[in-house]
């Protein structure tokens, strides 16, 4: 399958992100999407310090449903926050599975991420091309804002 | 043997009043033999988080859509679809789903495209029925496999290809885009960046009528009076006139040609599923931008 080839598979991870891919590719594509939804109810509330602050939040357009992420960086690196309705459970999950894959990484490992990392996880054909643009979208906002930051 | 239809004087002024059908009637019946419940989201998870008792799953993209042609699935796969759903040719099928029932509709265009007779919308969708507290489960459904039989897919009656609009130029086309998207200021809808097209603006001559104005606050279909008012009187459709409806990529003009065909009762309806994502990116054939319908290219 076009979306499972071996070069993009041999492509370097940090190991977090390598684990989360293989953990998908472990198993069929039924159970891809079973747990697309677990990760999908780990997604941890925004933390209560940005709840107030929506000023800080940016949506991400290139999901279907209303997503915002928050990018922090404190001393233990790089933290995604994100924020998504519970009726919109694949877009809580793809926002769940980045904020795992970069939490703790560096700005620059971050910033390294292939930015198909969401092709690797073979869920295009449980979840279709187009709705895991979505996650593009999410992975390349967060790119962004770090950049952003880094250039101050 | 199709199951009685809903009485509910809500319905009874639509020209088919027997495709629609209240939450009431549908938690009253539900585990009917003969009735099967199917539920076709936006989100392909949702289903998962809750859905209502002895429904089945259908996904407009990974079960609808063929992989490899841009086009539906055939005959054959829909059978095994819908076989593997357990769902018999002479059940009545009712389809619900989120945003205001898009893919619901799309998925009963779907069924229709397979001559499908009875099949039916759940007015309101998903979220009337969450609002008004009535049943969810996340037990899986199981219903026993049967034999539904291979139907050649019928194009020609309800769906239009973008040579079908080229010849259709002159009728009356309904764009059930954003009023954004029509005129021209962006290529995609507000939420939708990734369903793309190359040019912005909409089929010459093609009335404006956002989807969204055939419900109603509650997310119901509006009543009669209220959608001649919006497709008679406003985008001035007429008896016996033939009209091709297109949004972006089909979905939420299937909304639209539910109405024009159910509930309004226009005989003569198509839905142009290539859509916007095709025209806006074809080669050789005319636009027209700004919130004017525009002119017939000469």
């Amino acid at each position: 399958m076009p979306w499972e080839n071996k070069e993009i598979m041999t492509q370097t991870l940090p190991d977090q992100m390598a684990e989360i891919r293989d953990e998908f590719l472990a198993v069929d594509e039924k159970s891809r999407l079973q747990l697309l939804l677990e990760f999908s109810m780990e997604l941890p509330d925004l933390p209560a310090r940005y709840a107030d602050h929506p000023d800080l939040l940016e949506r991400v357009v290139e999901c279907q449903s209303p997503v915002f992420i928050f990018v922090e960086v404190d001393e233990q690196g790089v933290h995604l926050h994100a924020t998504a309705p519970r009726e919109s459970p694949t877009t809580r999950g793809f926002a769940s599975i980045l904020a795992q894959a970069v939490d703790g990484l560096s700005a620059d490992e971050v910033l390294a991420i292939p930015s198909d990392f969401p092709q690797m996880l073979g869920l295009g054909r449980a979840v279709s091309p187009l709705r895991l643009n979505g996650m593009n979208g999410m992975l390349q906002r967060m790119k962004r804002q770090l950049a952003a930051r880094a250039a101050v | 043997m199709p199951i009685e239809t809903d009485p509910s004087p809500a319905f009874a002024e639509y020209a088919h009043p027997e495709r629609l059908v209240t939450t009431e009637w549908l938690e009253q019946r539900l585990g009917a033999p003969g009735l099967v419940v199917v539920e076709s989201d936006e989100d392909v998870l949702l289903y998962e988080i809750g859905h209502i008792p002895g429904a089945v799953k259908i996904d407009w993209h990974t079960d609808l859509n063929d992989p490899v042609l841009r086009d539906y699935i055939d005959g054959a796969a829909f059978a095994a679809l819908l076989s593997g759903r357990g769902i018999s040719r002479d059940d009545t099928v009712v389809i619900y789903g989120d945003k205001n029932n898009w893919w619901a509709a799309y998925a009963l265009w779907v069924f229709t495209l397979f001559g499908h007779s009875d099949v039916r919308l759940l007015d309101g969708g998903r979220d009337k029925w969450i609002a008004e507290g009535r049943p969810i489960t996340t037990d899986a459904t199981t219903r026993p496999a049967v034999d539904y039989p291979v139907v050649e897919r019928d194009d020609a009656t309800i769906r239009a290809y973008k040579e079908d609009v080229l010849a259709h130029l002159g009728k009356p086309l309904i764009d059930v885009r954003s009023p954004e998207e029509y005129s021209g200021e962006r290529t995609t809808a507000p939420a939708y960046p990734e369903e793309s097209a190359l040019r912005a603006g909409h089929i010459p001559t093609a009335q404006s009528v956002p989807w969204s104005r055939a419900v109603a606050e509650n997310g119901t279909f509006r009543p009669l009076s209220e959608l001649d008012a919006i497709y008679r009187d406003g985008a001035g459709l007429n008896d016996g006139d033939e009209v091709v409806a297109y949004c972006r990529i089909g979905e939420r003009s299937s909304h639209t040609w539910f109405v024009l065909r159910h509930l309004l009762g226009f005989e003569n309806v198509r839905n142009y599923d290539g859509s916007w994502t095709e025209w806006g990116s074809a080669v050789r054939v005319p636009i027209a931008i700004g919130s004017e319908p525009g002119e017939l290219p000469r």
